[in-house]
């Protein structure tokens, strides 16, 4: 049977403020799911806390809706227990690069296959409007008594450096372009980042709709090459790295979006898999479990 | 009848093997049918600081350590005279010679000299051995006796040949023990220990004959027997149980069960996972519960610290299948990492904020440890709440001997499972029940998808903010409690050792148990009353009914803790209203000894005290055992 965007979604109101880049990002995730065509019951979306936290419940598939930046602990546990399951991590900016900052790298490092979609907009929305790790120095928001007195952390920068093999920046109001993005990070074995511009209309009156539409371009329509053709290449990769890095440094008059970089390595599940013979078959239902035979154990105590 | 044994230590800088000198030992003796309990102190460093083991060996089962020595063997100076030599300002010790009996015996390494005027006593057997010429004979079959200075870590062993030698125990098994522990390409290194074991057996026989008071004999014991320490136990336990992920970040004394299930895991097939923090080590477990695996995580007081919000979260979202084991260690923050305590408790009653339901279970011995593990998952299954389970570094730490675990009449219990109806079935992941129990299912059964969150929230798992989804979820988690507590046996929640209406009740948690086991048996046959001992091993849902009733009833009631306020005492008070008279605390970061108990119960006997502290014989004299 085939699925339809709207098998997708949920009858939950959608609380955003209008005009949210958010819809953007729900939209272009209820599209990548259907054109994938993933039966709802193989999904799970997770979510951390924050106005992009409420994603997982306008999303017909599993919904977990976690912690203030714990999102990608849980998918993870969740991934390595129920392998089969198509894993998607939601979250802001604050949630992702702030209090989850040191999740954030963990996860490039483990390279678990999962998704994760981070709605960056420069500010803690949910709180009405703090600096989040993402908003330039010096720059003073509507909702911020002074100016930012903290430099911003570049998240594609950061996710090369914490081995992401799936890197890529998308825009909440080209729906088209994010879900391709989003379809083409569920396809990637591995863990899959996605930086997504995401105005908030309420509380960052500078980058606006307005300013990064004027800005955007798309990174493959200029020639860019992200892919490691050669993955045991380590020079390539550096090189892919190199490239991608001065990319995203690029944030002036011209904003790239798109993949920036990607490689295949071997994931999590596939050094479990060498290691654990059964894994994968067998954790969430677990028949064989339960006849575990402790006798070899026992007899070393002896 | 008191038990006779034979009390071992063994002493060194960390890095020396006193701990396979005294695990070897301990394993041959348990193989020889005698009953060990045997424990290791030492400190949080890798090389070069003070770390002592004790073994004590008795024909009769014992579940405890005591504080005389019969048999020292000291690899170093600092073993017999303490650290004032490296700490001038602020020793932490004096050494071990006042802790051996009187006629008892110390091993040494002879290069040290006469120490007779150091050690200020002349009543001891002393047994110089030059170590470093046992070790250079032992190599010379190996051609390797000009290097003898480089095998300076045979000295643990030699220190054992010495031990066989004067306790006249069975060198055969002890060989065996030592051959097990070197194999492959590693054999060529048994051979070497047991050239250097037999060695030194030979020179001890020979300079000092065999008339030392104290020996140790093999003999038949009926039954199968184990010889295992805390951490292993629950390790076994959580196997058995059909434990899917378990996730940890280092710390002592908790990873010991990791890198145990790490080992195993292929042959199990158990993801064990190391994660960046006690955070994420909580959270991957409330994920891998939800996603339908038994799921758990191990750690410490610091690492529990970081944990509070996930147990919320796991409470908040009904997560089946989560189990935390806490080991205890000296607090508060760092504190005492490589030490006991048991001062945990507070905290693991009240490990987050709001108001959840949540399960603790305290298992006072291996034995306990096993199967409440097992248990354990059983619970977090059926009841969907967090189950805590609180052990401590002298649990994961000690070995004793025990009868080897029965496992047949153990069954997993999933608990109550959604039966899906067909497509877009309308599953409420928090329906509300009676029981309070919303059936769980596992995730990616066809048809069936489900939402929560860690807000409040309706029974389809959607955020809510209304006061009557509020009021009924709050109250369905909460009933899960009370069934809990209706349908968990107390035989689970506390047991009353010894008999019902004895003249003076003890009452205790935890692995304060053995050294209080082993007391009943010596403060009967010392004051001529009769004693019991209330252990309570559920500290939520509390059995106050039951436990009141017995405190009610009782005529003198003597409360013992390894901690500073009496944390137990404080919530018997709470739940039940009784306020025990006498506490006998301890909070030096080292176990309860079987005198310790003696002493404290003596005084609470005799001087009425309220507050009795113990500090280890490490700093002071030795409690005497009593005459009999």
């Amino acid at each position: 049977m085939a699925y339809a965007v709207k098998d997708y979604k949920t009858e939950v109101w959608v609380d955003w403020c209008p005009g949210c880049g958010d819809f953007g990002i729900l939209n272009a995730i209820h599209q990548a799911l259907a054109a994938l065509q993933l039966p709802p019951h193989k999904v799970a979306v997770f979510s951390g806390i924050g106005c992009s936290g409420k994603t997982p419940h306008y999303i017909g598939t599993y919904g977990i809706h976690t912690l203030h930046g714990r999102v990608l602990p849980v998918a993870t546990g969740f991934k390595l227990a129920n392998p089969e399951m198509t894993v998607i991590a939601v979250g802001g900016d604050g949630d992702g690069y702030g209090i989850g900052a040191g999740y954030f790298l963990a996860a490039g490092r483990r390279n678990v296959d999962l998704t994760y979609i981070v709605y960056n907009n420069g500010v803690y929305g949910l709180t009405k409007g703090q600096a989040s790790p993402t908003l330039p120095k010096g720059v003073q928001t509507k909702s911020l008594p002074e100016p930012n007195l903290m430099e911003a952390l570049n998240p594609i920068a950061v996710a090369l450096g914490a081995g992401y093999t799936f890197i890529a920046r998308g825009y909440a109001y080209d729906v088209r372009h994010l879900r391709d993005l989003i379809v083409a990070a569920i396809q990637h074995r591995g863990t899959a980042l996605i930086d997504v511009l995401q105005p908030c209309p309420t509380y960052n009156n500078i980058y606006t709709r307005e300013y990064y539409n004027a800005r955007v371009y798309k990174l493959e329509e200029t020639g860019y090459d992200p892919v490691v053709h050669n993955p045991t290449d380590e020079k390539e990769i550096v090189e892919k790295k190199a490239q991608a890095l001065l990319k995203a440094y690029e944030n002036g008059d011209r904003i790239p979006i798109g993949i920036f970089y990607r490689v295949e390595r071997p994931t999590l599940e596939d050094e479990l898999a060498a290691r654990l013979p059964h894994w994968g078959k067998a954790l969430a239902n677990l028949e064989p479990i339960y006849q575990r035979d402790l006798t070899p154990l026992l007899d070393e105590l002896r | 009848m008191p038990k006779r044994f034979v009390s071992w230590m063994i002493g060194g800088p960390q890095g020396s093997g006193i701990n396979v000198a005294a695990e070897t030992l301990a394993k041959a003796f348990s193989r020889g049918g005698l009953y060990v309990f045997a424990n290791i102190e030492y400190h949080s460093n890798i090389m070069g600081k003070h770390s002592y083991y004790r073994v004590r060996v008795s024909e009769d089962p014992i579940h405890a350590p005591v504080e005389e020595v019969h048999l020292l063997a000291a690899l170093d100076e600092e073993t017999l005279f303490g650290d004032h030599h490296h700490n001038p300002e602020f020793p932490t010790h004096h050494g071990h010679v006042h802790e051996v009996v009187p006629g008892g015996g110390i091993i040494y390494d002879a290069d040290l000299g006469d120490i007779r005027d150091r050690l200020k006593r002349d009543d001891l057997r002393l047994y110089p051995v030059p170590y470093f010429e046992m070790i250079r004979r032992a190599l010379e079959p190996f051609g390797k006796a000009a290097e003898y200075r480089q095998y300076d870590i045979m000295r643990n062993t030699v220190a054992l040949g010495a031990t066989l030698a004067i306790l006249d125990y069975d060198f055969d098994l002890v060989a065996e023990v030592i051959r097990e522990q070197f194999k492959g390409r590693r054999a060529r290194l048994a051979d070497m220990n047991i050239q250097a074991l037999r060695v030194t057996y030979d020179y001890v026989h020979e300079h000092f004959g065999n008339d030392f008071p104290w020996k140790v004999r093999r003999r038949e014991r009926r039954g199968d027997h184990i010889l295992i320490r805390g951490v292993q136990a629950v390790a076994l336990g959580k196997l058995q149980a059909g434990l899917g992920v378990q996730t940890y970040y280092p710390i002592s004394p908790a990873t010991d069960e990791s890198t145990y299930l790490e080992a195993v895991q292929s042959k199990y097939n158990v993801v064990v996972i190391q994660t960046e923090d006690e955070i994420s080590a909580i959270n991957m477990a409330v994920g891998a519960a939800h996603a339908g695996a038994r799921a758990s995580t191990s750690t410490a007081g610091p690492g529990f610290a970081l944990m509070p919000e996930g147990i919320g979260f796991a409470a908040i979202t009904e997560a089946p299948g989560l189990v935390v084991f806490l080991y205890q260690r000296g607090g508060p923050s760092t504190g005492l990492p490589t030490r006991t305590e048991q001062a945990d408790l507070g905290f693991a009653l009240h490990p987050a904020h709001g108001e959840f339901p949540h399960i603790v279970i305290a298992p006072g011995d291996v034995v306990e440890a096993f199967y409440d593990s097992f248990e354990a998952f059983n619970w977090a299954d059926r009841y969907q709440m967090p189950v805590i389970v609180l052990v401590d570094k002298y649990l994961a730490s000690s070995y004793i001997t025990v009868p080897r675990f029965e496992t047949r009449h153990l069954v997993i219990d999933r608990g109550i499972r959604y039966q899906p109806a067909g497509q877009r079935d309308g599953y409420l992941r928090h329906a509300v029940t009676e029981s309070g129990i919303s059936p769980w299912v596992v995730p990616g059964t066809e048809g069936v998808v489900f939402w929560t969150t860690s807000d409040e929230h309706n029974p389809k798992g959607h955020i809510s903010e209304g006061v009557l989804h509020r009021m009924e979820q709050m109250d369905k988690r909460m009933r899960k409690l009370e069934l809990a507590a209706r349908e968990i046996p107390d035989s689970k929640k506390f047991t009353l050792h010894g008999p019902a209406d004895a003249q003076v009740t003890l009452v205790g948690w935890g692995t304060t148990k053995g050294a209080i086991l082993d007391a009943l048996e010596e403060l009967s046959a010392l004051n001529g009353l009769t004693f019991n001992f209330l252990q309570i091993r559920m500290m939520r849902p509390f059995p106050a009914e039951p436990v009141g009733a017995i405190l009610r009833r009782a005529r003198r009631v003597i409360l013992i803790e390894n901690n500073y306020s009496g944390q137990l005492g404080n919530l018997i008070r709470e739940m039940t209203g009784f306020r025990i008279p006498h506490r006998v605390l301890k909070y030096d970061g080292r176990p309860f000894t079987v005198n310790e108990i003696l002493e404290g119960v003596r005084r609470a006997l005799e001087n009425d005290e309220e507050r009795i502290v113990m500090i280890s014989s490490e700093a002071r004299e030795v409690i005497p055992w009593p005459t009999r």
